[in-house]
């Protein structure tokens, strides 16, 4: 009997013991996955939550209901991987032996990366929005503010979903107009980057929706540290932002177990090769999501993508033929723009946003790059759709792993 | 597009940085710099060195990087290229403006 061992049970890992259990033969086979935690998080809720729109129920559920009968579900924190033995050892002391492994182990917020930050204003003044705590400390913070400086920041790059700080900045001003307090709420949205979104064309056809919506910029800040005192975030080049409210995205790093088996680079991310996701250092090991430093977005809709290739490439490597190198960093992502509308952008590691219609070509009825009423249904609906479809590894029809060039108006990035 | 400088036709994109780093030299850099009001200093040198290292090696360029080059602190980094320092040390190092993934 051969071992394969995935690591988290979060999006990536689940759905790849979804996937991995109907392909791998069960008389030659044990599939086992690890999870600290029993609940699993609807990740992209946490933007909602904040704001009334969506429930705490809305956003957990037990774990183990996703995950395949057949599987080994041990509900343990991982405590080291020792790649030289090819095992895994659990916090109990508990040692696995496998023969494949499967980092799923995602990102998360490292607020202590920062001065001031993870302080006495943790979670009072300055929130973070990206773990569950996090986003409900925050809707009980917002449900009787009385206004001032809203300041929504992004600490460094890379952070998972990034538009999901814009998105929050478009949600809090439909949230303060529908409270009929927006003229008390002033929103600035501070960032490291040069504008406020990392791909050209999607920062120009974005730009107009700051402006609309009477958001404040605040580009190239690379902060040093919060002065929880004096309310204000000061950067490298003394540059200060005051605020009330901070809402922030803190340094996003993988797990430290990845740093403790010496697996990670600075932010603890895996290095992993792009196309195959086949890990750099180990033939055997694999990784997908969140925890590998692939210049993709870290999203849910990434890890889907990947899922297939990976598994694809697992049943190969079984095999001993070659890996295919498939990937290319496909991404889409719906962007909230509050008011009941959002857009669709989708591109990959060499094709900026797009523009056109998704997934039939030139119908629709999911418009790239264009704000409207349907792309809001469809990021609504996706939070059915991960719970009824992606995790559970079923194909979503028409969406590709790879990009489709079709009904899309092609722009090579440089 | 082209460019004339430091006596050499060099090729750069829109916002002026170079497209081809094989016709990068010294000389350019120093042009490069003062165009951007900076003289350079050793302390400069040192730091587009290390940003060339990085950048043979295909290693992202970031501030966290910086601040564990063991060349210079994220201060100093400012101090000698002021505002967007990242964004001219690899103009003058004629490399690529960083992009963060997105
Ligand atoms: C606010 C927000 C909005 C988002 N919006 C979107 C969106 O609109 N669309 C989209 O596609 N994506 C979105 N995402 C991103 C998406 O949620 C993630 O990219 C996705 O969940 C990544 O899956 P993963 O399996 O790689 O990591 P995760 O789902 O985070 O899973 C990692 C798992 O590993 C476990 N783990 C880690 N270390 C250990 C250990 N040492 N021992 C035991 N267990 C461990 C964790 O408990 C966790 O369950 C959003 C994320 C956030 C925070």
């Amino acid at each position: 009997m051969k071992n394969l061992v995935i690591l988290g049970a979060g999006t990536s890992g689940t759905m790849m013991s979804n996937h991995l259990v109907s392909k791998l033969p069960k008389k030659d086979w044990k599939i086992t996955v690890i999870d600290q935690y029993k609940t699993h998080y609807y990740q992209p809720g946490f933007l909602f939550l904040p704001f009334d729109i969506y429930t705490t129920k809305q956003v957990k559920k037990k774990g183990k209901k996703f995950i395949p009968k057949h599987v080994n579900y041990i509900q343990e924190k991982i405590e080291l991987i020792v790649p030289e033995n090819n095992q895994v050892k659990l916090e109990s002391g508990t040692t696995l032996n496998y023969d494949i492994l499967i980092i799923a182990t995602g990102t998360k917020i490292a607020p202590d990366e920062i001065e001031g930050m993870n302080g006495p204003e943790w979670h009072k003044s300055v929130f973070d929005f990206y773990t569950y705590e996090g986003a409900k400390a925050l809707r009980n913070k917002l449900r009787d503010w009385k206004g001032g400086k809203l300041v929504v920041h992004i600490t460094e790059m890379p952070i998972k979903c990034p538009v999901a700080p814009l998105e929050f900045a478009f949600l809090a001003d439909s949230y303060f107009k529908n409270k009929g307090m927006r003229d008390k709420v002033d929103i600035t949205y501070v960032t490291p980057l040069g504008g406020a979104f990392t791909k050209p064309k999607a920062t120009e056809a974005l730009h107009y929706l700051l402006e609309e919506k009477n958001i404040k910029e605040v580009t190239d800040f690379n902060i040093e540290r919060v002065d929880y005192e004096n309310n204000k975030i000061i950067d490298y080049a003394d540059t200060e932002v005051e605020y009330d409210l901070l809402v922030t995205v803190p340094t996003n790093m993988g797990d430290a177990l990845i740093e403790r088996s010496g697996m990670g680079d600075d932010l603890n991310f895996v290095p992993t090769h792009k196309a195959t996701l086949q890990t750099k250092d180990y033939e055997n090991i694999f990784a997908i999501g969140d925890a590998t430093n692939l210049p993709a977005s870290k999203a849910g809709s990434v890890a889907h993508f990947e899922a297939e290739i990976l598994t694809e490439n697992i049943l190969r490597f079984i095999e001993g033929e070659p890996l295919k190198e498939e990937f290319d960093g496909h991404a889409n992502c719906f962007i909230e723009t509050g008011n009941g509308k959002a857009l669709l952008i989708d591109f990959n590691y060499t094709h900026e946003p797009v523009e056109g219609t998704f997934p039939f070509p030139g119908v629709g009825p999911l418009k790239l790059l264009k704000e409207s009423r349907t792309n809001h249904m469809g990021k609504m609906a996706f939070r059915w759709i991960y719970w009824n479809m992606l995790i559970k590894g079923i194909h979503i029809p028409f969406v590709s792993a790879t990009m489709s060039e079709k009904g899309k108006e092609f722009e090579k990035t440089t | 597009m082209k460019k004339f400088i430091a006596n050499t036709e060099i090729d750069v994109n829109d916002e002026g940085y170079l497209t081809d780093f094989s016709q990068w030299n010294k000389d350019i850099g120093n042009e490069l710099a003062k165009e951007q009001e900076i003289e350079m200093t050793d302390k400069h040198w040192e730091v587009i060195d290390y940003i060339h290292d990085k950048y043979k090696n295909e290693e992202p360029l970031s501030i966290r990087g910086i601040k564990k080059s063991g060349v210079i602190n994220i201060k100093e980094f400012y101090a000698l290229f002021p505002a967007g320092p990242l964004k001219k040390a690899t103009l003058i190092a004629g490399i690529p403006k960083p992009k963060s993934c997105i």
